[in-house]
């Protein structure tokens, strides 16, 4: 078990040493660098070869991604291209918004998925499963723009309920984006939703079909006895690492919803970025985004690892 | 010699014809392929259909009502809507289905070469995908048509090979599954070479599965690539494009409806058939997508 938890981690690490090379040899091939892109066109010989030796551009790439990663490690991540703003601080106050957004989104999505993943998984192929799957298939298919801007059609244009667009800068407390941050939640809610509801749909299904199950039911076990004691705790084991792909695409960034919504996330920072060409800062969201998702799978796998009950008895037994 | 060879094509026209039949006698299937085919022949159709030029302005006829002439009305600039929606697939299709096979190509190979190698080279290259999994990928492709553009001749490849990596997983996990099975050891026995395992063992082992993952792949990079266009960063504005008409459509939403509404409901019936196509297929094909379902 430790060792099966070591190797996961040492994993994790060597994936996110990877990540970050790519990010910064990626970064590297692209044409153009920070001076360029500060200075524009016009920049040429002595004023650009200046900008590079203040920004300390001039030095080999090895050295400077030793910097730039060693800096990330501390949580610093260098001044934006315009040079004028600490991209950590940036990234903070986005990261926060992303977080709220995803927090609310989690909290209505994660508990409906897993009520009506049960649901349909227990009563396969009846009216109210066909109902909601295939609700499920279009939540999870149509495009989150499309949804967005049905919602805003029908509340904001039609019924003025709530606003369309958050108005309020990313350096605002939370309370000040609500009730706008609603629609959001719904639409993103809707596609994590469909997702993780399909998923504990199937896992239902098997688990309901195998051994122990059958076994419980043979010994006369009741049926809601043999639902809630002896499947779902196998059958919603698979959920965790769902609803982590989850939570690292919501921290991530959903770019296409905090455009629409105007939204001050990670997302739309990213957009930002990469409209005015500041690759410090580009560099910094791709790490920062990439580490989340492997956090979140690793804690997913290490959760998932705890609470096998497979391996809790193996646990158990050699106690 | 090529009587085997044709023999053994017309099996293969013959199940992939059994396969077809089986999805359309589903409903979700039947409804599936009818929206793909619709949409298909709408898109090579479609310059001889429309009703007017899509890139001709009219200053006299901003935002008109649908009426007879123009029966969705007419956008910010009086071009006609209706015309512009039945054109609006037509760079998507184009390029997801270029996109579309070449990642399932690329992909599928890796995947299969890198099942079939094992060991550490097969452990070093899972952690680089690893790594290119992590990173968001709409940021890439964002990054890379920043740089070069947004022309085909980048966005294909691109998407290609943005969408090929999740693609290795699949293959790989899949060859997995056939890898320790007797009929590839007795090819290795008999000295065959790695790459004849693949064609011959490998492929017909996992085609269902890559076939059922390309179709979920294509859909995907559909809703990408009208992502980037809704986002400004895609098909360039004379162009009609679904994306980037529900982008400008919707500062008129509330005057005219129907420059949002329309491609919403083209774009929406394209991509939910696809899907509905692709789950028919993987039950016929008895393959659990659900479980495959990745964000």
């Amino acid at each position: 078990m430790l060792t099966l938890l070591l190797r996961r981690l040492v994993l994790g690490a060597i994936t996110v040493v990877i990540v970050s090379l790519l990010i910064f040899a990626g970064v590297e091939a692209l044409p153009g660098d920070a001076c360029t892109a500060f200075l524009e066109r016009e920049a040429q010989g002595a004023l650009l070869e200046k900008c590079r030796v203040d920004l300390g551009l001039d030095r080999s790439a090895f050295t400077r991604y030793f910097e730039w990663a060693g800096g990330a490690v501390r949580g610093d991540f260098g001044m934006s291209a315009g040079g004028t703003e600490r991209i950590a601080t940036l990234v903070t106050d986005r990261l926060k918004n992303s977080a709220l957004l995803a927090a609310c989104a989690l909290a209505v999505g994660v508990p409906l998925a897993i009520l009506l993943g049960v649901i349909t998984g227990l009563w396969r192929d009846r009216p109210v499963d066909l109902i909601l799957s295939t609700s499920a298939i279009l939540a999870m298919t149509i495009p989150e723009f499309v949804s967005a801007t049905v919602l805003i059609l029908i509340f904001s244009v039609w019924l003025r309920w709530i606003p369309g667009i958050v108005v309020a800068p990313a350096d605002y407390p939370i309370s000040a984006f609500f009730p706008e941050i609603i629609l959001p939640i719904i639409v993103l809610s809707m596609v994590m939703t469909a997702h993780i509801l399909r998923m504990v749909r199937s896992s239902v299904i098997e688990v309901m079909a195998s051994d122990f199950v059958q076994m419980a039911t043979l010994k006369g076990v009741p049926y809601w006895q043999v639902v809630f004691r002896h499947a779902l705790p196998s059958a919603l084991l698979p959920a965790i690492n769902v609803v982590a792909l989850t939570v690292a695409w919501l921290l991530g960034g959903v770019v296409v919803i905090e455009v629409v919504f105007n939204y001050p996330g990670m997302g739309r920072m990213m957009i930002d970025a990469i409209s005015d060409r500041d690759l410090p800062v580009v560099q910094a969201i791709t790490l920062i985004v990439a580490v989340t998702y492997v956090g979140v799978n690793l804690t997913a796998d290490i959760l998932t690892m705890l609470l096998n009950p497979r391996l809790r008895t193996y646990h158990m037994r050699r106690r | 010699m090529s009587g085997v060879a044709q023999a053994r094509s017309s099996g293969r026209m013959q199940r992939l014809w059994c396969v077809l039949r089986d999805v359309a006698a589903r409903p979700s299937g039947a409804v599936g392929l009818s929206l793909v085919g619709f949409h298909i022949l709408l898109a090579a159709l479609g310059p001889w259909l429309v009703p007017y030029d899509t890139g001709a302005m009219s200053s006299g006829e901003m935002l008109e009502t649908p009426s007879m002439a123009h029966w969705m009305g007419t956008d910010h600039l009086g071009r006609d809507i209706a015309s512009r929606v039945m054109l609006g697939g037509r760079e998507a299709l184009i390029v997801t289905g270029l996109a579309t096979p070449l990642a399932m190509l690329w992909g599928g190979f890796t995947g299969l070469a890198l099942g079939l190698a094992g060991g550490r080279i097969d452990e070093a290259m899972m952690r680089i995908v690893d790594a290119f999994l992590s990173l968001p990928g709409i940021l890439i492709l964002l990054v890379l048509v920043m740089t070069f553009g947004t022309s085909n001749a980048v966005l294909v490849p691109t998407l290609g090979f943005l969408f090929g990596i999740p693609i290795i997983r699949v293959a790989r996990a899949a060859t997995h599954e056939v890898i320790a099975r007797d009929f590839v050891a007795a090819a290795r026995a008999r000295g065959h070479g790695a790459m004849t395992i693949i064609a011959v063992e490998l492929l017909p082992n996992v085609r269902d599965t890559l076939m059922v993952e390309g179709a979920m792949r294509w859909s995907w990079m559909l809703l990408a690539f009208s992502s980037l266009s809704f986002l400004g960063f895609g098909v360039a504005p004379p162009t009609p494009d679904w994306g980037l008409m529900i982008a400008d459509g919707r500062i008129y939403m509330s005057l005219a409806l129907w420059g949002v509404l329309g491609p919403v409901i083209a774009l929406s019936s394209l991509i939910v058939g696809i899907n509905l196509a692709a789950d028919a297929l993987a039950k016929s094909l008895g393959i659990d997508r659900a479980r495959k379902a990745v964000i």
